[in-house]
């Protein structure tokens, strides 16, 4: 009882090199992810001379988001906040339909982690050296071997935390700041701060980062059933597994080659586990060793739980297709792409002037000497456009109503520099006999006219008039 | 581990502990795990020892680093103050009647002047400054002791009828309940009503505008326009410090009316002062 574990050590991990099919598509995702992430900020779009020309730019200082002809004000921050709902039900739909592909091919977790091994195998060798360096004394060689590995591993987290921070204010001067010293501290706190976890993350970490940190691999089981798509280990064709091939033995010679490239460190033969990420690299170990040996690939493949009974009595099994296209995944496409819709609607529909009006009801009106009576309206005049705007304002009503600009006497049109919102203080006055300084609520609209482009946009609101008692 | 700690179901190790039949099982938790719950507890005792944290009889420990928010709000306040220094500057040089709505430094004027408005003016005045009986109404046109932004910095600056001020704005109006006979205040009452409505006795009226003349024109003037350097209402526009109705007018005759102000130039800096006369400028009365 004494000797009962609560905490254990982490298993140290050697994945086996491997190449295969899915290797490859590996290698492609990880290529084009990485170079996304990193190249990504340097990506120059004109917007006109007072707007940053960075394509992909989030501008905290100034509140704006810049996603190429795209620019999201903080009030618009409902289209973020719609990609993330995208994200998470992409997420429902991948995982019902392909198991954990998210997990295998491009989380940032598995994608450099799979660097990190990469550059690990480069310094130290395969497996079988690695693992014995791992047992060796701490000697020059292994301090140099280390050292070495290390300092590469430092290196790829400098550059992931440094193409972060290009992701949030221009990169170019950024770049030359940094290089000088004369970058805000907050720029090098943050590379550092993600320089330290890349290295930790994908260098040390590894599989507990998924097993321990991430709730992903907990929600799966939710997220699956037995028709979705996922890694498994046919046993009815490879058991009984052994060494000697003889009539009872099946398929599996047992040369732990799948479990020797597994970057979770399981054995995929013991069936779904939730350590395994689905990355697919026991698919291309057995692949290899059974064409080696004369026996079909596929031992261990994709495939979908329900079709196990056939392909145990060996009839047709159901086409992938009939497993991923079934009510759960078709629902989950449509809300996805409803969502999609709505929001590129929303986009195209998004108009370059906006304005706000807020009716100041403290007090609700205001008696001049001459017994007339004014509204007072807080209007909001934004400009998205890249040039300065002349916006007239004007109103439309059934009663008659002056309007006057605070601060502008003899005009109607504000102008609004380019990429920002005015206030402007409107006064809306009713003659002393007009219908609308007796009436209670005046219905009215307020119009908007950008005078180069002739667009209009428009925004009703209340006059309140003295109740005649 | 023997096999009798072995869950025969899970095939997981257990505890060892036992309740009513169901075992614990023993999932480990990674080392780090725990490594990471001892670098907390240090953490935790380092910060509580670098920042304010333990109470004590009085007041908590201040921490080695003397971090404190009283500290940083000081701090901002300073950099704040030192940044507008400029445009504290300007305002004081500046002539008020000449500054352009667009320019940076009215823009500046209006912010800092509606702060210390809420705080100071909105008691009597009003948040949205729309004042209440006896207390003036600034979003309209009509000006007791003038409209522009000097005139309403001065009034500010040296208050209305106070006694602290040798430069306030004073006038005083006798209550004519002492002077008029019975009868006579109705009628310059009447008067006065006939001047901005349709609905009035005009007898009444008549008489009482030989009264007006002789009694209230010095002040209000012959057409009741009123006059600003005697702070003197005009009576004939829509505009009613005290109430237009008949029963209002009467007590305001019968009894006069003293409204006072205090002299913020006595409280306020003057380029609060200054600030809040193009705030209230500003409001939309402003001439």
């Amino acid at each position: 009882m004494s000797e009962t574990q609560l905490y254990a050590p982490r298993e140290p991990i050697f994945p086996r090199r491997v190449s295969g099919r899915f290797r490859q598509l590996k290698w492609w995702i990880m290529a084009v992810t990485l170079g996304i992430y990193y190249l990504t900020p340097w990506i120059r779009w004109d917007r006109g001379p007072n707007m940053p020309d960075q394509a992909v730019l989030v501008d905290m200082a100034n509140r704006r988001f810049y996603f190429f002809w795209i620019e999201i004000w903080p009030h618009e921050f409902y289209f973020v906040a719609g990609l993330l709902i995208m994200a998470g039900l992409g997420l429902f739909l991948f995982t019902s339909a392909l198991g954990r592909v998210w997990c295998g091919y491009t989380c940032p977790q598995t994608v450099w982690t799979d660097l990190f091994i990469l550059v690990e195998r480069w310094i130290e060798g395969d497996r079988n050296a690695r693992v014995r360096l791992h047992r060796a004394r701490w000697d020059l060689h292994k301090w140099r071997l280390r050292l070495t590995k290390w300092t590469v591993w430092l290196l790829i987290g400098l550059a992931t935390g440094g193409a972060w921070v290009f992701y949030f204010t221009d990169a170019p001067t950024l770049a030359r700041d940094l290089v000088q010293f004369t970058a805000n501290p907050v720029a090098y706190v943050t590379i550092a701060i993600l320089t330290a976890t890349t290295f930790v993350f994908g260098g040390f970490m590894r599989e507990q980062v998924c097993n321990y940190m991430c709730p992903w691999p907990r929600i799966q089981a939710a997220m699956m059933d037995p028709d979705t798509i996922t890694v498994a280990y046919r046993d009815w064709r490879g058991e009984p597994r052994g060494k000697k091939r003889d009539a009872d033995t099946g398929d599996c010679i047992d040369c732990m080659a799948c479990v020797n490239v597994c970057p979770a460190g399981i054995d995929i033969r013991n069936g779904q586990q939730m350590e395994c990420i689905t990355c697919a690299l026991c698919i291309d170990a057995c692949d290899d060793v059974m064409d080696r040996i004369g026996k079909p690939r596929g031992l261990i493949g994709y495939m979908a739980l329900t079709d196990e009974a056939a392909e145990r009595a060996g009839q047709p099994v159901k086409s992938v297709w009939r497993h991923v296209l079934r009510p759960r995944t078709l629902l989950y496409t449509a809300v996805w792409a409803s969502m999609g819709i709505g929001l590129v609607y929303a986009l195209f529909i998004r108009s370059d002037i906006e304005l706000t009006v807020a009716a100041v009801r403290n007090p609700t009106y205001v008696v001049q000497s001459d017994g007339a009576i004014r509204n007072i309206y807080d209007v909001r005049l934004r400009n998205k456009q890249g040039e300065d705007a002349q916006l007239q304002l004007s109103l439309t009503s059934d009663a008659t109503l002056q309007i006057a600009l605070q601060g502008q006497d003899d005009t109607d049109t504000v102008t609004v520099p380019a990429d920002t919102t005015v206030l402007q203080r409107v006064y809306v006055t009713a003659d002393p006999q007009a219908p609308a300084a007796g009436r209670a609520v005046t219905d009215l609209r307020f119009w908007v006219e950008d005078l180069s482009s002739g667009e209009r946009t428009s925004q009703a609101t209340t006059f309140n008039g003295k109740e005649s008692q | 581990m023997s096999d009798e700690q072995i869950d025969h179901e899970t095939g997981v190790g257990t505890t060892g502990h036992e309740w009513d039949g169901i075992k614990e099982l023993n999932n480990p938790l990674p080392r780090w795990w725990l490594w990471t719950f001892y670098a907390c507890i240090v953490w935790g005792i380092g910060y509580t020892i670098a920042y304010p944290a333990w109470p004590m009889i009085s007041g908590a420990t201040s921490g080695v680093l003397g971090f404190a928010t009283r500290t940083e709000v000081a701090q901002d306040i300073a950099a704040h103050e030192a940044e507008n220094a400029d445009l504290v500057a300007a305002l004081n040089a500046a002539d008020l009647t000449d500054l352009p709505p667009t320019d940076d430094l009215h823009r500046y004027a209006v912010a800092r002047g509606g702060s210390v408005f809420r705080a100071q003016c909105s008691q009597c005045h009003g948040q949205g400054a729309a004042g209440t009986t006896g207390f003036p109404n600034l979003l309209d046109n009509d000006w007791l002791w003038g409209g522009d932004q000097e005139a309403i910095a001065y009034s500010i600056r040296h208050g209305i009828r106070n006694d602290t001020d040798w430069d306030a704005r004073y006038s005083q109006m006798p209550a004519y309940g002492e002077i008029f006979e019975d009868g006579e205040i109705a009628a310059v009452v009447e008067y006065v009503t006939s001047l901005g409505n349709t609905d009035f006795d005009a007898s009444l009226a008549q008489a009482g505008e030989g009264l007006f003349m002789d009694n209230c024109a010095a002040c209000h003037g012959n057409d009741a326009g009123g006059n600003r350097d005697l702070g003197a209402p005009n009576l004939a526009d829509a505009i009613w410090l005290y109430g237009g109705d008949r029963a209002a007018l009467t007590e305001t005759v019968t009894n006069a009316r003293f409204g006072v102000m205090p002299a913020w130039g006595q409280r306020l800096s003057e380029e609060d002062v200054r600030a809040v006369a193009v705030y209230v400028h500003a409001l939309g009365g402003g001439e």
